[in-house]
């Protein structure tokens, strides 16, 4: 089984890259189970069809300690598993060690034993790594390969520089590696050649680059992944093509981390130069 | 006895060295600047680093920001129930562990010394935060016990989640109406030691608790006692000497404290400060906003104590209490006299140590010297340098970011309840007889030149300043206890002092008299060192040796 966590600044479109990236997955055949590490509990609405999810901390908050696996796991699109760790409302508590905990539950669970056949677990996590309980799934072997969600603007790209550095804190002791970024398009110009430069210089690569479009939305208000929504759209294919290339994706590394003042140079060389 | 000797031969300055020698180079210089040989106190006296940063790895003396708070300062209160919001060992660990006595009947009716009360967070109260179950355990205590007053005090992690313990503590006490709730932000992280809970405690009472009550006290000389936590019965003993010279104390911060007594202080006509370090504060904020004067006391040592009541005689300058003053200071004084002399030739000459708190590493040297010991090293665990050079220095202290962190409260005269107890001139009147207000001249002083004056001693330092200079006696607390017991040297605890006391007052230092006689005397240190330990039947060094 891979274990596979996408990070990314907030607002990048995380949620959204991983659900219609696991939707390519499991259309291809595989057997994918997609774990939102993030409180608000939306990261598989798309699988699911809008269905409410009950997340494990609630589950565990009003089950005490009789809970099984089929209380906080649901069936969604193309057999893939769908998980939310949930959390605290905002202001209060401490999301981080909701998602230790609940990463935990999963594991003493058998959530991710041989028997449940999968290929892949999906880690979603919220924004950006702000604490020791975001950094649990690349802790401890939780997660093996990264792939960081980005755009060509400033702080999306200043975001996906700072995972990196949560990376190679627990790379040097664990088995976590980044498997690439994938350039989330903002229609920002030079896009594509500015993070393929930005990734180079990490020592990855840009392991896709997918075009804005709006049916994306259009499949999201029908609360659908794009695949499942329209499979003949060309939007369909290029989340079939991430899904390819992630599927035979052999790179990872552990990555190197940029000075602020060589981010901002590249930013200059590719962006504001034309502007 | 030869090691005394000994130590006085040795240079000082050799044994900073010795202390120094086998730390890292930014170590040891920064040990250096809190190592201090007292020198005769000339126009400038030496400067000491106190009240920083204990350098991690160093086992240290000190304790929490939540130990000064909870267990030190709001510890001794009877009716107050004191509520920690926290996993419960931090309330477990804290509970009766610090031997502050109390009276069983008290102005309320009501004591709850013996109680252990916590929210016991678990994990999902961590995840999900606490407040529900704070308010929840707040109202399980009102509806059992009806309290004046509930006290709620933050362990490490409340501080991390974000608790607002202030505004559940609000809420409860709108609900209740009649039950004041107050919390106290005391995180153990806070701070360089326990200093911090110190003043995040009083600022709390300050704030919340005195000036809020209606009795009327009518006695003719009333006095607050302030920094006097009735360890071993200490406040007792002290009560029962000022009650027989007809001083009324109204309200003891804290020991033996009650909810009315706090509130009640700002009726006092004289504020005396006991432990400078835990409370100077207090006696400023009394006299700004109440018009309170304050003065140094100490009543350890009988000496010492016999001066503090003739201060406080000076001060009502009252000519029956005078009278009255040195009638008990006569009456008292020849049984103490005659405990002295006794124990006297057995202890004179003996050598002493002192690394206790912020102000008893200078106080109980007085008893030392009634004895004829010489204190050949002390130190405070959690003192600042006012503590040890005298409070002209404090306009010359740094305030770093660790002291910013701790809340500093601004108080302006009370428009109904201030009242200057004594007129400008009348304190410089009292001045110039000797009477000296706002005045502390810190540890320092008081100790012999050439002795080590040692801010925050650590485990490794002790053990090498007892294995350098061999003194009869060793005075700390229980973390330090056993291991200098195993060095074959005495060790009396002055935090909570072993299982005796009081040593305040004239009974008190009769006690400390018979106590230290029986120990610096006893033969049974001769026997620590086991058969083999002289004649081993086989040794060895380390590589590193």
């Amino acid at each position: 089984m891979r274990k596979v966590a996408i990070y990314g600044k907030g607002g990048i479109g995380k949620s959204t890259t991983t659900q219609n990236t696991v939707a390519g997955l499991a259309e291809m055949g595989r057997k994918v189970m997609v774990v939102g590490c993030d409180p608000k509990a939306d990261s598989t609405r798309l699988l699911l069809g809008g269905l409410a999810q009950k997340s494990v901390l609630d589950t565990l908050r009003e089950e005490g300690e009789d809970v099984d696996l089929d209380d906080i796991r649901k069936s969604g699109f193309g057999g893939t598993w769908n998980v939310e760790s949930g959390g605290p409302e905002p202001g209060v508590g401490c999301a981080g060690r909701g998602i230790i905990t609940s990463i935990n539950m999963l594991e003493s669970l058998g959530a991710y034993e041989e028997r449940e056949g999968l290929d892949y677990a999906f880690y979603d996590v919220l924004g950006d790594v702000v604490c020791g309980g975001f950094a649990m799934p690349i802790r401890d072997g939780k997660a093996e390969e990264i792939y960081i969600v980005c755009s060509g603007e400033m702080m999306a790209m200043y975001a996906a520089n700072n995972i990196c550095k949560g990376i190679m804190k627990y790379a040097q002791s664990g088995s976590v590696r980044l498997g690439g970024l994938i350039c989330n398009s903002r229609n920002v110009d030079n896009e594509r050649e500015m993070i393929q430069e930005l990734a180079k210089k990490l020592g990855t690569q840009m392991i896709y680059f997918v075009p804005r479009n709006n049916d994306v939305q259009r499949a999201e208000i029908n609360r659908k992944t794009v695949i499942e929504w329209n499979p003949a759209c060309p939007q369909a294919d290029e989340y079939r093509g991430l899904a390819k290339a992630i599927d035979s994706n052999k790179m990872f590394v552990i990555p190197t981390p940029l000075a602020i003042e060589e981010l901002e140079q590249l930013l200059l060389d590719y962006g504001l130069m034309e502007a | 006895m030869a090691p005394a000797d000994n130590a006085a031969r040795r240079p000082p300055q050799e044994i900073k060295e010795k202390l120094l020698e086998k730390y890292p180079p930014k170590v040891a210089r920064k040990r250096a600047q809190q190592i201090m040989i007292n020198e005769a106190q000339g126009t400038t006296p030496p400067e000491i680093v106190a009240n920083v940063r204990t350098i991690p790895g160093i086992i240290t003396m000190r304790g929490c920001t939540y130990a000064g708070c909870k267990g030190v300062i709001m510890g001794p209160t009877s009716d107050i129930v004191n509520l920690v919001h926290g996993p419960i060992g931090c309330s477990f660990y804290a509970w009766l562990t610090r031997r502050n006595q109390t009276d069983a009947i008290n102005d309320s009716g009501a004591n709850y010394i013996t109680y252990c009360m916590s929210t016991d967070m678990q994990d999902s109260d961590i995840i999900f935060g606490g407040e529900k179950k704070l308010a929840a355990a707040i109202r399980e205590a009102y509806d059992l016990f009806h309290p004046k007053a509930i006290a709620v005090f933050a362990t490490c992690p409340v501080g991390l989640i974000g608790d607002d313990i202030h505004a559940v503590a609000k809420r409860m006490k709108e609900e209740f109406g009649d039950c004041n709730v107050f919390a106290f932000s005391c995180e153990g992280y806070k701070g360089v030691s326990q200093s911090a809970g110190h003043h995040i405690a009083n600022n709390q009472v300050f704030t919340h608790v005195v000036g809020k009550s209606d009795t009327v006290k009518t006695d003719k000389f009333k006095i607050n006692l302030l920094g006097e936590y009735n360890i071993g019965g200490d406040g007792f003993e002290i009560d029962r000497i000022l009650d027989k010279c007809g001083i009324k104390n109204i309200s003891t911060f804290s020991g033996n404290a009650t909810y009315d007594k706090f509130a009640s202080a700002n009726q006092a006509d004289l504020s005396c400060v006991m432990c400078h370090r835990s409370i100077n504060y207090v006696a400023d904020m009394l006299e700004t906003r109440y018009g309170i004067p304050w003065i140094k006391v100490n009543f350890i040592g009988a000496a010492a104590t016999a001066k503090s009541l003739r201060k406080i005689a000076q001060y009502f300058n009252d000519a029956e209490l005078t009278a009255r003053v040195e009638a008990v200071i006569a009456e008292e004084m020849p049984e103490v006299e005659k405990v002295c002399q006794e124990v006297y030739p057995r202890t004179a000459g003996k050598t002493a140590m002192l690394f206790v708190g912020g102000s008893r590493a200078h106080h109980y040297q007085e008893l030392f010297k009634e004895m004829g010991m010489k204190t050949l090293s002390a130190g405070y665990e959690f003192g600042h340098r006012d503590d040890y050079e005298g409070r002209q220095v404090l306009p010359h202290i740094k305030v770093d970011a660790d002291s910013r962190n701790i809340e500093e409260i601004e108080v302006e005269p009370d428009p109904l309840l201030y009242k200057p107890r004594k007129s400008e001139e009348e304190k410089a009147a009292l001045a110039e007889q000797g009477l000296a207000f706002k005045e502390y001249e810190g540890l320092n002083p008081a100790m012999d030149p050439g002795t080590l004056v040692v801010d925050d001693l650590n485990q490794y330092e002790a053990e090498k300043l007892v294995e350098l200079l061999k003194p009869d006696l060793f005075c700390a607390g229980i973390k330090e206890k056993f291991s200098i017991m195993k060095m074959g040297i005495p060790m009396k605890q002055l935090h909570s002092y072993d299982s005796g006391g009081p040593y305040a007052g004239f009974r008190g230092a009769i006690n400390f008299y018979r106590e230290i006689d029986r120990l610096v005397n006893s033969r049974v240190f001769g026997y620590i060192r086991a058969p083999w330990q002289e004649n081993p039947e086989l040794s060895g060094t380390y590589v590193w040796e």
